[in-house]
C-alpha cells in the first residue's frame, strides 16, 4: 500500500474553510504540549494570545499596527509566487525601501504632505524593486535558481543599513547608530485618532487589492498564473515567460519595499538596525497561510499581527518564552500547508500499483 | 551462475487505463540466451508490458509465469528476487553518491552498507563483461553513458537473470552504442542471460537480436526470430503490409494549385544525437502533409522547429509565402501556425480551469481595457464544448480531464483561431477508440475547410488514412514524399528503412 496524490476535479465551498478548522485544531493540540511542556497553562496562553488583543481598543489596534508591514510583505510574497517566482528576499527588498524612504525623508522638508507621502512610499518602492532585480535577471537569463540568491541578498541589506547607520547616516544628535528623524510632512498621518494606525494601512490594503485585481480579472493577470503554473505550456502558448517573470520580480520587490517606507514613515520615523523584526520572512508565511489569495493574506496578515501582540502579553503574563507565538505561527505553517495539499488532492491507497 | 535459467513467460496480459487499452492480451515467451527485440511506435505497450514484468504496474487480466511455475510480481521487489531487472529511460541513481556507493545502497539491507563489497561487484563486471565503471566518481559527473553501465551493474549485482532495456541507445552516440552491445552479447553468450531490448534502431536489432517481437496498439503483430534479418525486414513487420491490413482512407486528391500555407527551406537542426539535415517541405492549403519515420529520426525536431520552441541552424520557415524572421512561438502563432504537440500535458496548464487553458494563445482577442472579457470566454467555452464534445465543465480544472477531453480542449484551442496551418503531432497517441476517431475526423475536418496540415505520427495507420502527401524522415532527413495515389505499405517501409529510392 502507498498514498497517490489524484487532482480533485471538484471542490465544494465548505471543504476549504472545514480544513482550516482542522488545521487550527492540530496546531492547538500540538503546541498545547509544549506550552505546558515549557511550565505555562496552554488554555490561559491561547486566551492571551487570540482573544486578550480583541479585548481592547488598544491591544487591537496594536495588533492591526503590527499587521501592517505584514501586509505588504503578504502580497509581494503572493504575487511572486503566483508567477513561479520563489522569492524569499521580500526582508532584504523591504529592507532596501527602509533605506530609499529614509533618504527620502531625510530631504523631503521642503514638500508638502501630499507630495512627500506618496514620494516616500515610491523611493521605498523603487528601492525594494531595484534590490530584487539582480537576482531576477539571473533567474530570467540565466535561469539561477532565486530561492538561494533572493535569500542571500536579505543580510546584505541589513549590512548595508549597519553601514550606513555607523557611517554617513548616525544620528546628529546623540550619535547612536540610527538615522535622524525624517521631515515631518513625510510622515504617514495616523488615520485612526487615538492610535497609531496609519495612512500606511490604507496604501497596504490598497496594494493588496490592486494585485487581486490584476491576478484575477486582467489579462496579464491570466498570463502571469499560467507563467507560474506551467511556464513550458505558457510557452508554447506564445506567452512571454520571462518577460512576466522579470516584471513580477520587480513589482514584488517594490511591494515589499514600499512595505519598509511605511514602517520608517508611519511608526519609526528613523532607520534603525532592528527596523524589521523579520517581516519580509513572516510575508512568506503569511502568503502560504492564505495559499496566495490576495483577500485571504489581509485576514491572515490580521491574525498574526493578534498573535504577535499576544504572545507578548502572554510571556509577561505567563512568563512563556515570546517566542511560543512563533512557535505557534510556524506550527500553524505546517498544518495549513497540509491541508492545502489535501484540499488539491485526493489521497488514494493503492497496492504497489502505477 | 551456473544453474540453468528457466524460460519466462508473459502470459494474456491485459491493461486498460479507463477506456484506453494499453495492453490487449499479450504473450511473449523470453528465453535463456536470447536477445529478444520489442519493436513497435511508441505508445503500442512495449514499456507498458515491461513495465508489468518488472511489478511497477500490474496487468488487469493475465499472469507470468517463470519456468513454468505462475508467478505473482507485485512489486520491483520481487521481480529482483524472481531474477528480473530493468534499466528504464529515466535512471533511478543518487547524482550525488559515488557509483561504488549507489551499487552499495541498491545491495545494501538495513543495517550496513557494503562499499568494499561494492567494489568487488564493479572489478568482477569489468572483467567478465568489459563493463567498466569508476566506482569513486560521483554519478553527477558521468556521461550518460557511464551512468547507464551504472543501471545495469545494479541490475546484474542484484543477481539478474533476465534484463529488461528500455530504449538503451536512445540516449547514447554511435561508440557507446558499440560497446553497450558488446556488454549485452556478453551476458547472453557467457550467462545465457535473457536480455529485451526496446529500441526503435533496426541496426541493433539486426546486430544483436535472436527473437524480434512487434507491438501495435497493445497487441503482438509479429513474433519472430530475427537471425539475418536486414533492416529492411525488420522495418515491413513493423510497417505490415497493404494486403493483410487495409485502411479506410479519408484523403483527398491534393489541389497542386492551391497556395503554399508553410514551407521549411533547407532547414538543419546541428545536434550529436537526432537533429534535422536540410529538410525543405511545403504544405498546401486545404492538404495533410503525413509525416512519417521510425520514432527517433527528427520528427520530434520538425515539430519543435515549427512550434519555434527549437530554432534551426541554417534554414528558414515561411508562413504564406513570408519569411518567419525571428521563428519564436508568439510569432508562428502570431502568424497563423497551430501547433497540437506530442506530449499533450506540456501544453496544459493543468491547475487552471477549461475556459482559461482556451485562449491561453489568443489572449489578445478576449482582452477590453487590458481586462479579461469573462463573458465573451465564457461564450466561446460553450461553444467549444459543444462543437467539440468535450466532456468537462468549463470551471474545471484541464488536468482532470481524460487524455481525450484534453486533447479535444486543445485542439479546440488550436482550431479555435482559425489557423493558416496546423501542426499536429502524435494525435491520438493513448486515446481510446472512440476519441480516436473523433480527433482524426477533425483533423480531416480542418483540411477540408482550407486549413494546411502537418501530421506528424507514428502510427502508420492514421497516415495512411488521412495524409494526402506523405513525407518520411530518415535520421533527420526528407527521404522521400509520396503521393497519396502511390503510397503502400512496402514503399513507406523502405523509405522508413532508409533503403533509397
Amino acid at each position: 500500500m502507498k498514498p497517490r496524490f489524484v487532482l480533485r476535479a471538484e471542490n465544494p465551498w465548505w471543504r476549504g474553510p472545514l480544513l482550516v478548522v482542522m488545521a487550527a485544531i492540530v496546531t492547538f493540540v500540538i503546541t498545547a504540549a509544549l506550552i505546558r511542556w515549557s511550565g505555562g497553562n496552554p488554555v490561559a496562553a491561547f486566551r492571551y494570545m487570540f482573544v486578550n488583543p480583541l479585548q481592547s481598543k488598544f491591544g487591537f489596534t496594536e495588533s492591526i499596527l503590527s499587521a501592517t508591514p505584514l501586509v505588504f510583505t503578504g502580497a509581494a510574497v503572493a504575487i511572486a509566487f503566483r508567477a513561479g517566482y520563489w522569492n524569499i528576499g521580500a526582508e532584504g527588498q523591504l529592507l532596501a525601501g527602509t533605506i530609499g524612504a529614509t533618504w527620502f525623508g531625510l530631504h523631503a522638508e521642503s514638500f508638502p504632505a501630499v507630495v512627500a507621502v506618496p514620494g516616500i512610499l515610491l523611493a521605498g518602492a523603487l528601492c525594494g524593486a531595484a534590490w530584487s532585480l539582480a537576482p531576477a535577471l539571473l533567474r530570467a537569463r540565466l535561469g539561477i535558481d532565486e530561492v538561494v540568491t533572493t535569500l542571500l541578498l536579505n543580510p546584505v541589506a541589513l549590512l548595508v543599513i549597519t553601514g550606513l547607520l555607523n557611517g554617513p547616516w548616525r544620528n546628529s544628535e546623540t550619535g547612536f547608530p540610527d538615522s535622524d528623524v525624517i521631515a515631518e510632512s513625510a510622515m504617514m498621518p495616523v488615520v485612526w485618532p487615538g492610535t497609531r494606525v496609519h495612512l500606511g494601512l490604507v496604501f497596504g490594503i490598497v496594494v493588496t487589492l490592486g494585485c487581486w485585481w490584476f491576478v484575477g480579472r486582467m489579462t496579464g493577470g491570466l498570463r502571469l498564473r499560467a507563467v507560474g503554473l506551467a511556464p513550458g505550456a505558457a510557452r508554447i502558448a506564445g506567452l512571454p515567460v520571462e518577460r512576466t517573470m522579470l516584471t513580477t520580480a520587480l513589482v514584488s520587490g517594490g511591494i515589499a519595499g514600499m512595505g519598509g517606507a511605511s514602517e520608517i514613515a508611519g511608526v519609526a520615523h528613523q532607520l534603525t538596525i532592528g527596523i524589521s523584526s523579520g517581516f519580509g520572512y513572516t510575508g512568506v508565511i503569511v502568503a502560504t497561510l492564505a495559499a496566495l489569495s490576495f483577500i485571504g493574506s489581509l485576514v491572515v496578515a490580521l491574525i498574526l499581527g493578534i498573535i504577535n501582540v499576544g504572545s507578548f502579553s502572554a510571556s509577561r503574563a505567563l512568563s512563556i518564552p515570546t517566542t511560543m507565538g512563533e512557535v505557534v505561527q510556524s506550527v500553524l505553517l505546517i498544518t495549513v500547508v497540509a491541508a492545502l495539499v489535501i484540499q488539491k488532492y485526493r489521497i488514494v491507497w493503492k497496492s504497489s500499483d502505477s | 551462475m551456473s544453474s540453468p535459467t528457466p524460460s519466462v513467460l508473459l502470459k494474456d496480459i491485459r491493461k486498460a487505463y479507463g477506456a484506453t487499452v494499453a495492453l490487449d492480451g499479450v504473450t511473449l515467451e523470453l528465453k535463456p540466451g536470447e536477445v529478444h527485440a520489442l519493436l513497435g511506435e511508441n505508445g503500442a505497450g512495449k514499456t507498458t508490458l515491461m513495465k508489468t514484468l518488472f511489478g511497477l504496474t500490474q496487468p488487469d487480466t493475465g499472469h507470468i509465469e517463470i519456468g513454468g511455475v505462475t508467478t505473482t510480481i507485485a512489486s520491483p521487489r520481487d521481480a529482483r528476487s524472481a531474477g528480473i531487472g530493468m534499466v528504464t529511460q529515466h535512471f533511478s541513481l543518487v547524482k550525488t553518491m559515488t557509483v561504488g556507493e549507489n551499487l552499495a545502497l541498491a545491495e545494501a539491507g538495513l543495517i550496513r552498507v557494503d562499499l568494499a563489497k561494492a567494489r568487488r561487484i564493479a572489478q568482477e563486471a569489468a572483467d567478465r563483461y568489459g563493463l567498466e565503471v569508476p566506482a569513486d566518481a560521483v554519478v553527477a559527473g558521468l556521461p550518460v553513458a557511464l551512468q547507464q553501465r551504472v543501471e545495469i551493474l545494479k541490475a546484474l549485482a542484484a543477481g539478474c537473470r533476465y534484463l529488461i532495456l528500455d530504449e538503451p541507445t536512445a540516449v547514447l552516440g554511435p561508440k557507446d552504442v558499440d560497446s553497450l552491445l558488446a556488454v549485452v552479447e556478453r551476458l547472453r553468450d557467457q550467462e545465457s542471460m535473457s536480455v529485451v531490448l526496446i529500441s526503435h534502431k533496426m541496426k541493433e536489432i539486426e546486430r544483436v537480436a535472436d527473437r524480434v517481437s512487434v507491438l501495435r496498439r497493445g497487441a503482438v503483430v509479429a513474433s519472430t526470430t530475427a537471425k539475418g534479418m536486414t533492416t529492411r525486414e525488420l522495418v515491413s513487420l513493423m510497417v505490415g503490409s497493404d494486403a493483410a491490413e487495409s485502411v479506410e482512407r479519408i484523403a483527398q486528391a491534393t489541389r497542386g494549385d492551391a497556395a503554399v500555407a508553410l514551407a521549411l527551406r533547407d532547414v538543419s537542426v546541428k545536434r550529436q544525437l537526432g537533429g534535422l539535415d536540410d529538410v525543405t517541405l511545403e504544405v498546401r492549403e486545404g492538404e495533410i502533409l503525413g509525416v512519417a519515420g521510425v520514432s527517433g529520426n527528427g520528427q520530434s525536431e520538425l515539430v519543435d522547429v515549427l512550434s519555434g520552441t527549437l530554432r534551426p541552424d541554417y534554414g528558414q520557415l515561411e508562413v504564406a509565402g513570408k519569411v518567419v524572421v525571428d521563428p519564436s512561438p508568439f510569432a508562428l502563432l502570431a502568424a497563423g501556425v497551430g501547433i497540437l504537440g506530442e506530449d499533450r500535458h506540456a501544453s496544459a496548464v493543468h491547475h487552471l480551469p477549461v475556459v482559461e487553458n482556451l485562449v491561453l494563445d489568443q489572449l489578445r482577442s478576449v482582452t477590453r481595457l487590458g481586462h479579461l472579457d469573462r463573458a465573451a470566454m465564457a461564450e466561446r467555452c460553450e461553444t467549444a464544448i459543444k462543437e467539440f464534445e468535450i466532456k468537462a465543465t468549463p470551471s474545471q480544472h484541464l488536468g482532470t480531464l481524460s487524455g481525450g477531453n484534453m486533447q479535444k480542449v486543445l485542439l479546440a484551442r488550436l482550431f479555435g483561431r482559425s489557423p493558416n496551418a496546423a501542426i499536429v503531432s502524435q494525435p491520438t497517441r493513448g486515446l481510446d477508440i472512440a476519441s480516436t476517431r473523433y480527433v482524426r475526423s477533425l483533423i480531416a475536418g480542418a483540411r477540408d475547410k482550407g486549413t494546411a496540415v502537418v501530421l506528424v505520427s507514428e502510427d502508420l495507420d492514421e497516415v495512411l488514412e488521412l495524409a494526402d502527401r506523405v513525407a518520411v524522415m530518415y535520421r533527420g532527413r526528407v527521404a522521400g514524399i509520396l503521393h497519396a495515389n502511390e503510397v503502400t505499405r512496402e514503399r513507406l517501409g523502405e523509405l522508413m528503412a532508409g533503403v533509397s529510392a
